[in-house]
């Protein structure tokens, strides 16, 4: 057999069979996740189609697009259309046999924080989820990719996906991270360098001196934002970080079989020689803190440098969006962008609020105040990432600065619950989208690592955290 | 449930060619916390259709006579990007859209309209502009597509041709439903299913 990427190995150890000579596939599917938002509509169709669910056991169930993060929980939702969708799904998972992580569950969380957590997710496997974030679940050397709500209902009935093979990229990530960057400044750099749909119609296998330093953690924001450059799919060869990450969680194999599993995982590598349909190679050496200025997420520049100029650039497009971008922003170009003042910080999401996102952004906040004009808000991504904040003091320190401590969810980054921004607020934002409208209509954001928004909400402005004083 | 089949299709088009239009433009987060499929029509492009109290934004493409109820929209690279959101793909086709015409289109919208009977073109991205002037002009703004012909008929007596696989194509032409084709197999998956779960037993 000639040499295989990884990704060819993951698609054909899950290939039931080949549907035609142009790359489509009966996909078998390990795992799902399943939100209230995402999935009724295909409950539905189940229903009326008198179908059952082919494998109820391989699903997994959680609330978190909707729910508010007020920091008492309550299991009543405060809108109509939010308890609908939560009694829905509940009734779902009753009628179809579906474990449900309800909201006052203590394993409740972001449905890619709370899967990883639980030991759902394991090397080799191959997942869909109604959710285009599904992608971080490459960071342990699994191939996850987002579906919309009708595959959903085709995977329910069916534990399989009528798929077509992508083309496969493999980005080379070497050097040493400057103190202060973290891998959020890596993918941010990368969207920026090959744009919003630089990898549509790919799926990406990381590698590199970079990102074996990673923490399995920090390799999930890479695998996650991978989406925001159109990747239908991103992933890193498991090691012995991963393994050690996934040992003991409660849905993990245990004893014999865990020593079986990390046998076959450690196969889990594209072979030497395996020709990749493109490469790109990034040196992380020299980069600096990330933030986005504009509209898509790659509209990004390094914090020392200024808003753009539209008329310096050539192609009349890209030209006509920078414009836009700028416009909807309330930018002016050549302003530099520690000038940018906010008035919001938040920090949460499936991107980065995992428990070492939240450390760190603690060893920035410790001992300070948020600036006077801003909100500050902490929505840690899960209830078991929250409770851990708490036994470490983290919590504590975020309260004694004036930051919100919040329960869990999705809440600010895409405010489909109350957790919603007015027209003209700006945000430092640790999620994955800047799109128009995300964070609440009228609303602007800019992307950046937790710890640049820590800065950002102490400062009032955005900032560069290398000149943000001493870390402890 | 099967759709509606795509043969022939006639109609008005719209120009809208910005790039990354997201599925948070395309269908906002209010019209999101239902349980059907109802009511989206009214979402799509809510914060561009319509001004702060209510009323339909003169300037937007799809509230001006000669667009009004087109049946195709011309569009920017890489629309349909972000969130996995299907009411994006539900509301425009209950506004009437058939049929989209890009030089590259988000994966997973890609997936959705698909799996709802809306046929995604994909052409290089000079002659998605020459169609975008083209139907940018009330006069100019009808076209035709032949799917089982693969062909794009324009006002100007021009016809582009454009590639499809072939399954996709026979899937919309015939508006099939993809679960009952694939449960067609179901005796190859539960037998697929026995060998990886015996290979993989921590998948069980």
């Amino acid at each position: 057999m000639s040499p295989r990427t990884l990704y060819d190995k993951h698609i054909d150890s899950h290939t039931v069979c080949r549907l035609d000579d142009q790359g489509h596939v009966l996909l078998y599917i390990d795992r799902q996740v399943i939100n209230e938002y995402t999935s009724p509509q295909a409950f539905s169709g189940l229903r009326a189609a008198g179908r059952e669910v082919w494998r109820p056991g391989t699903a997994l169930a959680v609330v978190d697009h909707v729910n508010p993060t007020t920091p008492v929980r309550i299991a009543a939702m405060p809108d109509a259309g939010g308890a609908r969708q939560v009694s829905y799904l509940a009734e779902n998972c009753r009628d179809f046999g579906i474990e449900l992580l309800d909201i006052l569950d203590k394993r409740q969380g972001i449905e890619h924080v709370i899967a990883p957590e639980q030991g759902f997710i394991l090397p080799g496997m191959v997942i869909a989820a109604g959710d285009s974030h599904t992608t971080t679940y490459g960071a342990l050397g699994a191939f996850g990719f987002g579906i919309g709500t009708s595959e959903i209902e085709h995977l329910l009935a069916s534990q399989t996906l009528v798929y077509k093979r992508l083309k496969s990229l493999r980005v080379t990530v070497d050097g040493e991270l400057a103190p202060g960057l973290t891998s959020k400044d890596v993918i941010m750099a990368l969207i920026g360098q090959i744009g919003a749909s630089g990898a549509t119609g790919y799926a990406i296998e990381f590698c590199g001196s970079t990102i074996d330093a990673l923490s399995v953690e920090a390799r999930m924001t890479i695998c996650n934002m991978a989406v925001e450059a159109g990747a239908r799919g991103a992933f890193m060869a498991p090691d012995e970080k991963v393994f050690s990450y996934l040992k003991g969680k409660p849905r993990a194999p245990q004893g014999e079989l865990w020593d079986r599993g990390v046998e076959k995982w450690r196969e889990l590598r594209s072979d030497p020689g395996a020709v990749f349909d493109r490469e790109i190679h990034f040196d992380a050496s020299g980069l600096e803190p990330m933030v986005t200025w504009g509209t898509s997420p790659d509209q990004a520049a390094a914090i020392g440098a200024r808003v753009p100029d539209p008329q310096l650039i050539s192609d009349p497009i890209l030209r006509q969006d920078m414009r836009r971008a700028l416009n909807y922003m309330g930018l002016e170009a050549g302003m530099a962008l520690s000038d940018i003042v906010i008035s919001h910080a938040f920090i949460g999401s499936c991107t980065n609020a995992r428990i070492e996102d939240l450390r760190d952004a603690a060893s920035v906040v410790r001992g300070q105040r948020v600036s006077e004009h801003v909100r500050a808000m902490i929505v840690p991504g899960s209830s078991e990432v929250r409770a851990q904040a708490e036994a470490e003091g983290l919590a504590q320190i975020f309260l004694d600065a004036g930051f919100e401590w919040r329960q869990s969810g999705c809440s600010m980054c895409l405010a489909m619950n109350d957790d919603v921004l007015a027209p003209g607020d700006r945000c430092a934002s640790s999620t994955n989208r800047n799109f128009e409208g995300r964070q609440g209509a009228g609303a602007r954001t800019h992307l950046m690592s937790p710890a640049m928004v820590a800065a950002a909400a102490i400062s009032g402005r955005l900032t560069d955290i290398r000149h943000f004083g001493e870390r402890p | 449930m099967s759709l509606q089949p795509f043969t022939q299709v006639s109609g008005q088009a719209a120009p809208f060619l910005a790039a990354n239009v997201d599925t948070d433009v395309i269908m906002p987060k209010q019209f999101l916390k239902g349980i059907d499929r109802q009511g989206l029509d009214r979402g799509v492009f809510f914060d561009l259709r319509f001004l702060p109290d209510g009323r339909p934004n003169p300037d937007f493409v799809l509230n001006q006579t000669a667009w009004q109820g087109a049946s195709f929209l011309v569009v920017g690279p890489n629309f349909g990007c972000g969130s996995s959101r299907e009411h994006a793909v539900w509301g425009l086709q209950q506004l009437g859209v058939r049929a989209l015409i890009g030089s590259n289109f988000a994966g997973i919208f890609y997936d959705n309209c698909q799996r709802n009977g809306v046929l995604l073109i994909t052409l290089e991205e000079a002659q998605v502009q020459r169609i975008g002037t083209l139907v940018g002009e009330a006069e100019t703004a009808r076209l035709s597509i032949d799917l089982q012909a693969q062909q794009i008929g324009l006002a100007d007596g021009s016809v582009i041709d454009f590639q499809i696989d072939a399954l996709r194509k026979t899937s919309l032409l015939l508006g099939l439903d993809a679960i009952g084709s694939t449960l067609q197999r179901r005796e190859q998956i539960h037998e697929f299913e026995r060998q990886h779960l015996a290979s993989n037993p921590w998948l069980s």
